[in-house]
Order: C-alpha cells, then structure tokens, then sequence
C-alpha cells in the first residue's frame, strides 16, 4: 500500500450539516406514520450519522396517493413542455450552487470520493437534469401514413405515476438517471433511495420545492425494501417503476409488478462486464483502464469491467504492469484527495467482496496481490487481482461489486468473444484494440449494451445505457429514457376528399 | 435597472395619458352610441401626437467582426429613422463587400480553427442558455429599442417577442446535444453511420418585421449546430441584432462565431450570398430578393439556400364558424404588426352564409383599432416601417378602390406625421384584383365571398405563394379536408400566428424553401456524411 493506504479517517474535516432527514410527501417533510426511524451510517467509521424515517406501506401509499393526484389534477403534466423544462433548469442551477455540500453527503453516507464527487458526481447529476430539461419540449408524436382515407397521428402522453428505486453506489447520479427523464415526459414520481444512502435523495426533494416542482409531483420515501419497495412496485396505482439493483431483487420487482396491475418495467441490473485487451493495444492505456474499470469506486459499480480478458502476446507483460499500478491504488479517507478509493458502502458488501476473495483461492485462483482488508476501523479492502481465471469459476460468474479483478489469457478474436460472452450479464463491454476490423467485429459481437472501444466508463446524458439478458431491459440516458416514462396514443378520424394519402 | 426604472415610469405615464384609449368607452357611451367616432378620434389622432421618448439608449452602432465592435473599412454610416416621425435614431456603420470579406473571414477562422465546432455540445449549449438568461434579464432595453427602430407596439415587443426570443434559443440550446445520425442498415456486410457535420460559415440576411424573432430563427440553430455565422441585419432596423450580439459576446461566445453586419441588401447582402467562402445562405424576405440571393448562391459556389419568402396566405371561415370570433381572429391575422407579416391572413374567404355579418362586424373591428406612439400603451397599431412601404401601401389601397373593391373601412394615413396608416379593409374582393394577389404588407384586409368548400381550395391554392392559412370552423371533416388541400406550410385551425419554437414553419411554392425552426431547421445546418466500412465476420446485419 502507499503512503496513507492504512484507511484511516482523515482528522479535521467538517461533516456537513444533515437537515433532512424525514420523509418527502406530497411537498412536506414528515415522520414515518409508525414514528419508526432506521440508521444511516458512516462507512469509514461505522459511526451511525443520522437517525432517518423509515416508510412502510402506510407511507407509500400517502406518497404514492400525493403523486397520483399531482398527475391527475395538478398543474405538472398540464404545462408545456417548456415550462416544465424552464423549471427543471432552475432546479440544476440550484443544485449547482450545492455542490459542496452534496458531495460530502454523497461522501459520508456512501464512503466516495468527495473530490470525484465535486468533480464528476454530482457535475453529471446536474448534466443529466439539463438534458431532459431541454428534452422536455423535445418530445414528438408522428403523424401516420394510414393505409386508407384517414387521419393518423401519435401522441407520446406522460405514463403516470412513476415508482423509482435506486441504489446506493451512486446516490446522486441514479436519483437523476431515473427522476429527470420522469419529470420532463409530465410524469409524476415516488422514489426510494436506498436504504445506505437516503442523504442526498432528501436534500434533493427539498432543493425540487424550491425550484417550483409543484407538490406531490416528486416524493422521496426512505426505508427497505421488502417493505416500502415491494409496497411501491406491487402498488395498483403505480403506473411504471424503475428500478437499479441487483437481479435478484429485479426479479422481485418484476413479478411483484406482473402479480398487481401489469405495471411497466424497466431493469438496470448487474454486471460482468469483460474488458477484451488485444496484442496490438497500448499497453500502458490497457494497463490505466482495465485496472479503473474494476476498481473505480471500489468496484462498486455495476458496469465494473470485472473480467479482464487479455490476449497471450502480451499477458506477461500486461500481468507485470498491472499487479504495480494496483499496488499503486492509495486506499483511505474518502475525503482525502489523495485517496483513489474509500472504504466498501458498508459491513454487508465488506464481508460479502472478502468472502469471493476466499472462494477465488479455493476455486484455484491464483491471488496476484491485494486480497485482505486494510486498516482497522472501516470497510477498506485492497485493490485484489486474481489470474488464471476460469469462466466457472465463482469469481468470475458471479457480480463481487467490490476492487476484485478476474484475469483471463485469450489467444484469438474468436475465443475472446465466445468468453466474454460466456455470462449471464450483459451489461457493458471494453474493447482495447486499433484494429479497426477487430473494433467493428467485436463491438456487434459482444451481447452488451454498451460498449467502450479504447476508452472506459464513458457515461454521458445523450448515451442510452442498460443491459442485455439479465443485466435488465429498458434504457437510461439518451432520449430512449424518456421513452420509458411515455404512453403512445394513435388517434385516427376518416379524412374526405384528401388530394394525397 | 436603469432601462427597467425608466420603463416603468414610462407605461405609468402612459397609463394615465392614455386611458381613454385602454378604456374608449364607458358603458353610458357605448348605449348613446359613441363607439365609433371616440375611439376613432383617439386612435388616429391624440395617441400619435408627441412622440414618447423611448426608454433605452443606442449602444451599439458598428459593424460587429471577430468580436470587436469596428466602423466600416469604408468609414461610411446610414442613419436608420424612427417610423413615428421619419427623424434619424442614430448612423450605423455601413458594412459593403469589403467589410463581409472581413466578417467572413473571421468566421471561417472561428470555424476552421474552433473552438467553436470543437466544444462539446454541452458546452455551446450552457453559452446559449446564459444568453437567453441575458435576454431575459434586457428585454425592456430590446424590446424599447426593437419598438423605436420597427414601430411595432412596444407591449408587443416586450410581452410576446423578446419571449419568444429567449425562448427560441433556449429551444435550440437544448438541442445542441440531441443531434442525432442514424446507424443505417447496409445491403451488405458494412457498417454504416451518419455523421451530422455543422454546415460551416452560414450567411444570414434578415428582414425589418421582426428583428429580433428573426434573429434567434436563424442564429438559434446555425450556433447550436456548431456552425459561425455572418449576420446582416435589415438597414431599417439595424439596432437590436446588434445589441443581442453583444450579449451573446457577454455570455461568452468565442470572437468570431457571430459577426453582424449592418448594410443594404445589393452591396453586404449580395457580397454575402455571393461569397465563396461562406457555405450556407438563410433568408428571409421579399420573394423577389430571394430569386436573386438563390442566384448569387447559383453562380458563386453553389452554397446551399433557405428562404423565407413572402405570402399571400388564404384566412378561410367556414359557415359554422362564430362570426365574432372569427372576425377577431382574422383581423388580428391580417393586421398584426401593422400587417407587416409574411404569414399575415391577408386574403379573408368568407362562406356566403355568413359573409355580411362578417363584413358588417370586421368594419367595426377594424374602426376600432388603436393606432397611435407603439409607447404608448393599448396602443395596438404603430407606423408603418418606413416611407417607401408607405406609399406602397397607400399605392395598394388606391388599386383597390381603382379595381372596384368596396372600401369599408380607413383608406388613408392616420396622423399627419411618421408612417401611420388607417386599419383598412375592402369588401367584395375578386380573386383577379391586384390586392387579391400580391402581398401589400400593410394594414389592409380584403374580403372575399365563397360559396362551397372545393371552391374555397381552389381559389385559396391560386396563388403563386404558400406560406400559411387560417380555417375557422368546428367542423372535423371539414377542418381535415382543409387542413390536406391547402398547399401551404403552416395552417392554423381556429387560431393564427402560432409560432412556436418547436412547429417548423416555411413555405410552399414562392414562399420559399426550407423551414425554420422545430428539428427541421438544424437540417438547414447540418450536413450529412455517411461513413461506410466493412465489417468482417459480423455477428448479425
């Protein structure tokens, strides 16, 4: 480990101030209606930060009931686009003038990097809010082309009522992912944040009143899941939900959704996305990405490029470079802007990545370096590589969401595809070649929904992302998101006398 | 603060000297039967008296190149005039060949070496959203000085176009980062992808109806496209593209993405259409200047054309139609910025049905329109542009008295001073009279008597133009057959003049090509490459 690489807590820093802590309906701040609260906690520490309200079905159905009168008799969906955009832009700008304080919150409750997170974070947060902001008078209907003497046309109307649930790796940027398109098609919103990381969800809510989103067309519910989630996505009055988590839970949704009022889904699940490095890449660029690819955000990030799968001419030498730049990885205080990764989100994770270090090693792995915690309070893990990975084994089936790479030597195009490929995910893909004929075949070859060539967690407002197979279905980002939050209506009435048809 | 201080004071002044004017008639006169003759007296006469002194003062008078504020190379000024007095506002640098030389280099340079091009979209957009903050945070000072250079009402300027700018830009400052190419399916094992390139140094000649709509039209799309641009203003309203310009400059645009060029139409405007080096020409304007900008663009390098012509656009009213209400939208069709409109209804088809009520009704519309100082408020009329479209218009009026049209209502200048014309409107219109046919761009309304639907296609579609058209009725199928037959760019169904940033408009036949504004114009500003590879043991095609 480096200098500071001992996870320690960083002394002297200002917590920032928590204000929000209760639950957001229908425009207000409120207690759960059980009074109950749960523990959001520190994970660099493990030191409880604040005490939240924590929603169960009573809660969801006052917020669920808010936001369903919000679209069916208030003002929200009745404006014009571009005044719901004029309002959704004010709402970034307010957001801007947080950032600090966002970041830090996003640092406290989630252990990230609070430098990234004034950089990148919460700067794409509001990136991603602008975009649908002014995609809100950008949505179009078409007029048909009917085989017959009529008038035809689409009209792309707001879905309803829309049930978010998002996870904790990213607590601003998923808030936004889901809430922005939502919001800009006229929709109306219930969100869950996840139960790690409520902090930031709430500071939002407040910041939306501020900028004028009119009373229950956005509420922010926190709590678990088998108790406020399955109450939002088993709900009859929920018209879409939109989730992100782990596919075991979007199958819950999915059926919960199936077995109340065939409510629309949109999955944003797992990952085990192959990184495919070949003879002729810059070795050094490969190096820097494959090892960000899985242990940016500790790993914690479903589009980690966890298997990394390198071709025979340059394995050794890739091997040698690689085990060095992560032994280079400083490890600590998120808040420390020297730190290249804080702490696991909290003991669960923590116990679960170390547990997959244990069966890689059992599996027949073999343990380059990393592999343990480090430090003594805290969820820090060492940024772990394993070579002579088999696709059976554990490892490299299985999403770790934590700083674990799988190497994996591959001799030619053919193999490497049929490998990366070989995963139930398919979620994203990195390909590092200059081979233009190798880029174009693998990149249609690769059952991914993204895929990064020479370049990695390349996110951005305009690019559709989400899975094939089990890394979900649906799309974030891009106008395709928007799409999610919309009904299509045809409307057709004869025409008489037409000169053309 | 301070135009804002200084306009407040104004509209409180006025709202005192005017009330007359907001309120002709209390319910007393209007049973003894005065309606007419006051409001008349107070719209052609009290209200155009002692102009108003415009609350803004003229910043801004040069040439604006590579973003400096310089005087032509030829050191030459115009004076640009005041519509309500024909007295000079201020002398503008006159741009000719050599200064658009100047201009356009620096936009090629802005081009070719960035940053403009090369920001992201985001970026350019974040620049455009400052400038409509901008806009918003000036549209007192735009909407005085659009008001003093045009005539136009000054609540008109402040309330609907200073918005409506702002708005359009917004509009396309949100579109910089959804401009999308297609993947497209090859025949064959390709991969094929459609690159939208910004078209590169784009032309923009606008005219005097509205400055300042026109002017975030055009600069709203070609900027967020990535292209740079070399405006020229109309020489009769020259003042506010340039005081845009400026905040756009404030906002933080690079020097040398928008370059504004005062000047006339045959030396700046032809040098521009005609250049070289400029890839794309937009204008807005007279048919007949369109031939010629379409042939410069012929015979120089075949840079591709936009235009915005003019129209001659049919108002139909159906016999179902609510006369009042149709005469209220006609008439606010027709006479709209003084009827300064290349959309303007300006041939009213009346079903026989209804036709005298109609005639009847639109007189007494017409008599009572407030014309008077554009300053002063519920003033819903101000001069003319300038002299030459004065004497045009009354030329129009003469023909068609001379042709046997019937004059119900105005026929002459109001006022004795500045460019004021009466509200005017002739009944019993045939479709061969020459104010049946040719766009007159004044307050005049001419009525014509139809009896069934195909015959009001027919006659509407006789026309060399095909901007717009107004149909007023609540019937579905009849609305549907209109809304199909009419061979124009834009029709209105029970409402008129909706000009939206999102809704493309332009125009059929000689109203020109292309459209503004909605997705459609950024085709305007782009250009489309295909990139075409082969693709070697593909997975699927």
């Amino acid at each position: 480990m480096a200098e500071n690489g001992n996870g320690s807590v960083k002394e002297g820093f200002e917590m920032p101030e928590i204000k929000y802590t209760k639950l957001f309906i229908n425009g207000e701040f409120v207690d759960a209606a059980s009074g109950k609260e749960f523990e959001t906690r520190d994970p660099r520490t493990g030191d409880v930060i604040a005490n939240i309200a924590e929603a169960d079905k009573v809660d969801v159905d006052l917020a669920v009931k808010a936001a369903r009168e919000a679209f069916d008799h208030g003002p929200w969906p009745r404006m014009s686009g571009y005044e719901r955009g004029r309002i959704l832009h004010k709402y970034a700008d307010l957001i801007e003038q947080h950032i600090e304080e966002l970041a830090a919150l996003d640092g406290i409750d989630a252990g990230k990097l609070f430098a990234f997170g004034k950089a990148v974070d919460i700067p794409g947060a509001i990136r991603m809010l602008r975009y649908y902001a002014s995609a809100a008078d950008k949505i179009h209907g078409e007029t048909l082309k009917l085989n017959g003497a009529y008038q035809g046309y689409t009209l792309k109307e707001p879905i309803g009522v829309v049930g978010v649930i998002i996870p904790w790796n990213f607590p601003s940027m998923m808030f936004f992912l889901k809430v922005s398109p939502a919001l800009a098609a006229g929709c109306t919103v219930v969100v869950k944040p996840a139960e790690q990381t409520p902090l930031s969800a709430l500071f939002y809510a407040k910041l939306a009143k501020e900028a004028g989103i009119p009373d229950g067309a956005l509420n922010v519910v926190n709590g678990f899941g088998p108790t406020a989630g399955a109450a939002l996505t088993s709900h009859m009055d929920v018209d879409n939900i939109s989730f992100t988590g782990s596919p075991e839970i979007g199958s819950v949704i999915m059926q919960s959704a199936a077995t109340s009022n065939l409510k629309t889904v949109s999955l944003e699940l797992g990952g085990k996305s192959p990184m495919i490095i070949f003879d002729d890449a810059n070795l050094d660029m490969a190096v820097g990405l494959a090892s960000a690819a899985v242990f940016f955000n500790k790993g914690e990030i479903c589009v980690a490029g966890s298997r990394v799968y390198v071709q025979e001419g340059i394995y050794d030498e890739f091997v040698k470079k690689v085990i060095e730049v992560a032994k280079g990885w400083v490890v600590g205080d998120p808040f420390d802007p020297k730190v290249n990764m804080g702490p696991q989100v909290d003991k669960v994770q923590y116990e679960r990545v170390l547990k997959y270090i244990e069966y890689g090693k059992r599996d027949g792995a073999t343990l380059l370096t990393g592999g343990k915690p480090c430090g003594e309070k805290g969820y820090y893990i060492e940024p772990t590589i394993f070579a002579d990975v088999k696709e059976d084994m554990k490892i490299a089936q299985d999403e770790i969401f934590g700083p674990v790479m799988s190497l994996i030597k591959f001799k030619t195009i053919e193999e490497a595809i049929e490998r990366a490929n070989c995963t139930k995910y398919g979620l994203a893909a990195g390909i590092l070649t200059n081979d233009i004929n190798i880029a174009n075949r693998v990149s249609r070859s690769v059952r991914a929904g993204t895929v990064w060539i020479n370049c990695y967690f390349v996110f951005d407002a305009d690019a559709p992302f989400g899975g094939f197979k089990m890394s979900g279905f649906g799309r974030d980002q891009g106008m395709n998101a928007i799409e999610k939050y919309l009904q299509v209506k045809s409307v057709i009435t004869p025409i008489y006398n037409s000169p053309w048809l | 603060m301070m135009g804002q201080r200084l306009v407040s004071s104004l509209l409180s002044r006025c709202l005192y000297a005017s009330h007359r004017i907001l309120n002709p008639l209390t319910r007393q006169e209007r049973k003894l039967g005065l309606a007419t003759r006051i409001s008349q007296r107070f719209s052609t006469l009290t209200a155009i008296e002692d102009p108003v002194t415009p609350p803004v003062e003229v910043k801004y008078t040069k040439l604006l190149i590579n973003g400096q504020f310089v005087d032509a190379a030829s050191g030459k000024t115009f004076p640009t005039l005041d519509p309500r007095t024909g007295e000079v506002i201020a002398h503008v640098a006159e741009g000719d060949s050599v200064d658009i030389d100047c201009a356009v280099k620096a936009a090629r340079k802005a081009f070719d070496e960035g940053p403009w091009p090369k920001m992201t979209a985001y970026e350019r957009s974040r620049i455009l959203f400052k400038f409509a903050d901008l806009i918003d945070e000036h549209n007192d000072e735009l909407a005085a000085l659009e008001s003093w250079d045009n005539g136009k009402p000054f609540e008109q300027s402040a309330k609907e176009e200073v918005p409506l700018l702002s708005r359009t830009i917004r509009y396309y400052a949100g579109w910089a980062d959804k401009i999308h190419g297609l993947i497209v399916p090859g025949d064959g094992a390709h991969h094929v992808q459609v690159l939208r390139e910004p078209i590169g140094v784009a032309g923009q000649i606008i005219p005097w109806n509205f400055p300042l709509v026109m002017f975030a039209w055009k600069v709203g799309p070609a900027l967020a496209c990535g292209n740079t641009v070399v405006l020229k203003p109309a020489e009769q309203t020259p003042l506010t593209a340039l005081y845009a310009a400026a905040l756009l400059h404030e906002a933080g645009l690079p020097d040398g993405v928008l370059n504004v060029v005062s000047g006339f139409g045959p030396t700046a405007g032809s040098a521009l259409a005609g250049h070289m080096e400029v890839d794309k020409i937009a204008f807005t304007g007279s048919t007949g200047a369109g031939k010629i900008i379409q042939e410069l663009a012929a015979k120089s390098n075949l840079k591709s054309v936009t235009l915005e012509l003019g129209g001659k656009s049919p108002f139909i009213v159906m016999d179902d139609a609510n006369v009042d209400q149709a005469v209220e939208l006609a008439h606010s069709a027709l006479f709209h910025n003084q009827g300064q409109c290349c959309c303007a209804g300006s041939r009213t088809f009346v079903h026989e049905r209804v036709y005298d009520e109609f005639v009847e009704k639109a007189k007494a519309r017409a008599l009572k329109r407030v014309v008077g100082d554009p300053f002063k408020q519920g003033v819903e009329q101000g001069p003319q542009i300038d002299e030459e479209q004065f004497s045009k218009i009354l030329e129009y009026i003469t023909s068609g008295i001379d042709s046997g049209a019937t004059l119900v209502a105005g026929g002459g200048r109001a006022g004795n001073k500045g460019f004021y014309i009466q509200p005017t409107v002739f009944s019993d219109v045939k479709d061969e009279m020459t104010i049946a046919q040719e766009e007159i761009f004044g307050p005049v309304q001419t009525i014509l008597k139809f009896k069934n639907l195909n015959e009001v296609i027919q006659r509407a579609n006789a026309s060399p133009y095909g901007l717009a058209a107004g149909v007023f009725t609540n019937n579905l199928n009849n609305a549907n057959t209109l809304m199909r037959a009419l061979r124009v760019g834009t029709v209105w169904i029970n409402c008129y003049n909706l000009l939206d940033a999102a809704i493309p408009f332009g125009g059929y036949k000689m109203s020109g090509i292309g459209r503004e504004k909605g997705m459609d114009s950024l085709n305007s500003y782009l250009q489309v490459k295909a990139v075409i590879t082969p693709l070697e043991n593909h997975a699927w095609l």
